[in-house]
């Protein structure tokens, strides 16, 4: 991956409000292909409203998002169909659909998309669910699973028809250390056998230590750091460390 | 000066929310038109829409007719009139009564559902997963749920007419002794198929009225749990409103269409 190459996304001056609400304010970043990127920030302060830009979800006040040279921001629902295809979202809870079992969850995208041979969608249905480590739920509906199954068996949806790139809200929130970091491993298990392209938002610093290759910091609605590991760890700038080290200011938390 | 804002945001509210329903059915009829269209899920809600509304249509269509069977009786009594209780019933029945109560039958029981359903997957994000698969919600949750309202609400209109000019017969035979030929020949003579064309008319347009405005508060429900309440409540309340002022409406043009009482 070299910093020369074209980013696969790049996000210029995106402004979003929400209300009267400024959440972001001129936000730009840029993902090249393969990599780990992972965005931390504060609770509230517009990660979760940046991810879901990048697939279509909202749209921006003002500013580009380019996926692969196209500028995706201001397309339509059926013209962002093929952008979408190529790229998973994993949302916070999951999003399953809680009228389907497990395995119609994770069949839905491939159903969708036209495929009929039913012995095929099973056998990757059943490769996802093993690869999430879900193997042998077929038949449970959503609500019976817990916070962390649910996130799996999400994450086997988001990838059957393996994208390009995946979009992480939160991945490990909610969830014990263990389970956290099954989900560490499955990111990047994924980035080592699918070769795909993460954008990871959290503010879960053990899981950011495990699997970024480059780590970006939203604050009051900007980019406020861009780097890598080493280079989060070497910083002296005061809201970063802030953040690393867990200090709070005037009883903010 | 209150007076007049209140007036105005209160059109413009009104305005936005016509359109808003208009575009819609506009996206869903595109959708149709272009055979985007799932088989299964379709007859999934016929059999939710149609086939389980059926109860509450018969008993619904057959206690009206019944009911207005023995009103129109004990009126018509005095006058020597008995045998008039079957054409007016049976015109009554099929013209205003049996559609406007199917209607709003099936805005209480399947409006309420769809919002609910809907809404529900909205404040979970159920829908932005629909979306972010690449799958339009219009396609997925909408083009189902018209279909089957149109395919089943003139059959359930039908349904209930049949079923309250039968219990009316019943009635009026068993109960209140009027002659049984007199009732049918009568009602045969003053009925005509545009009575019966004016009942499916009728129910085409209600069903339109249901679907898409119980579609339209479910996919712009928010605000968790209480908001799909209020999004239910609303689709339930502007449906039944919806339909009542848009009968009448019909019933004034489908006149000019097919003049009443021109026999």
């Amino acid at each position: 991956m070299s910093e020369e190459a074209e980013p696969l996304i790049s996000v210029r001056d995106l402004v979003q409000k929400i209300g009267a609400q400024e959440i972001l304010r001129g936000f730009s970043l840029d993902v090249f292909r393969g990599e780990t990127l992972v965005l931390l920030g504060k609770s509230g302060g517009g990660k979760s409203v940046f991810l879901r830009h990048l697939i279509g979800l909202m749209k921006p006040v003002s500013g580009q998002i380019l996926f692969e040279g196209e500028d995706i921001a201001n397309l339509d629902e059926r013209q962002l169909a093929p952008v979408r295809r190529k790229i998973g979202m994993l949302f916070q809870d999951g999003a399953l659909f809680d009228s389907l079992s497990v395995y119609d969850n994770v069949a839905f995208p491939l159903r969708e998309h036209g495929e009929k041979k039913e012995k095929l969608v099973r056998q990757k249905v059943h490769e996802a669910l093993a690869l999430v480590n879900m193997s042998g739920h077929d038949k449970k509906m959503p609500v019976n699973l817990s916070g962390g199954m649910r996130k799996r068996v999400a994450l086997a949806r988001a990838i059957i028809s393996p994208p390009q790139v995946i979009l992480y809200d939160e991945p490990t929130a909610g969830l014990d250390p263990i389970v956290s970091d099954s989900i560490n491993r499955l990111i990047l298990r994924l980035q080592e056998q699918l070769s795909v392209t993460s954008i990871v938002v959290t503010h879960d610093l053990t899981s950011c230590n495990r699997i970024a290759d480059r780590v970006a910091l939203l604050n009051e609605g900007r980019r406020h750091f861009y780097g890598t590991l080493d280079d989060l760890r070497a910083t002296e700038d005061q809201i970063v460390r802030d953040f690393v080290d867990g200090h709070s200011e005037d009883g903010e938390d | 000066m209150g007076l007049l804002d209140l007036v105005k945001s209160g059109l413009f509210g009104f305005f936005t929310y016509l359109g808003q329903v208009a575009l819609l059915a506009w996206e869903t009829f595109r959708s149709i038109f272009a055979a985007r269209i799932r088989l299964r899920l379709t007859l999934l809600q016929i059999a939710e829409i149609g086939y389980g509304s059926q109860l509450i249509v018969v008993v619904t269509g057959a206690f009206t007719g019944a009911v207005f069977t023995a009103q129109a009786y004990f009126q018509f009594a005095s006058l020597n009139m008995e045998t008039a209780v079957g054409p007016v019933v049976t015109l009554s029945m099929f013209r205003e009564l049996g559609p406007v109560l199917t209607g709003l039958m099936v805005a209480g029981r399947v409006g309420a559902a769809m919002s609910a359903e809907i809404g529900t997957m909205k404040v979970t994000q159920q829908i932005d997963a629909l979306r972010a698969l690449a799958v339009h919600p219009v396609d997925y949750l909408v083009v189902p749920r018209a279909l089957a309202m149109l395919i089943s609400m003139p059959l359930l209109v039908v349904e209930c007419v049949s079923c309250g000019v039968l219990a009316s017969y019943l009635v009026a035979v068993y109960v209140l002794n009027i002659e049984g030929v007199y009732f049918v020949n009568n009602m045969q003579k003053f009925t005509e198929a545009s009575d019966i064309a004016m009942s499916l008319i009728k129910g085409f347009v209600f069903a339109n009225i249901i679907v898409f405005i119980s579609c339209r508060e479910g996919l712009n429900a928010k605000d968790g749990a209480v908001g799909v309440g209020r999004a239910t409540t609303e689709s339930v309340v502007i449906c039944s409103l919806s339909i009542l002022i848009a009968n009448f409406f019909l019933t004034m043009f489908l006149n000019i269409l097919f003049p009443a009482g021109q026999r």
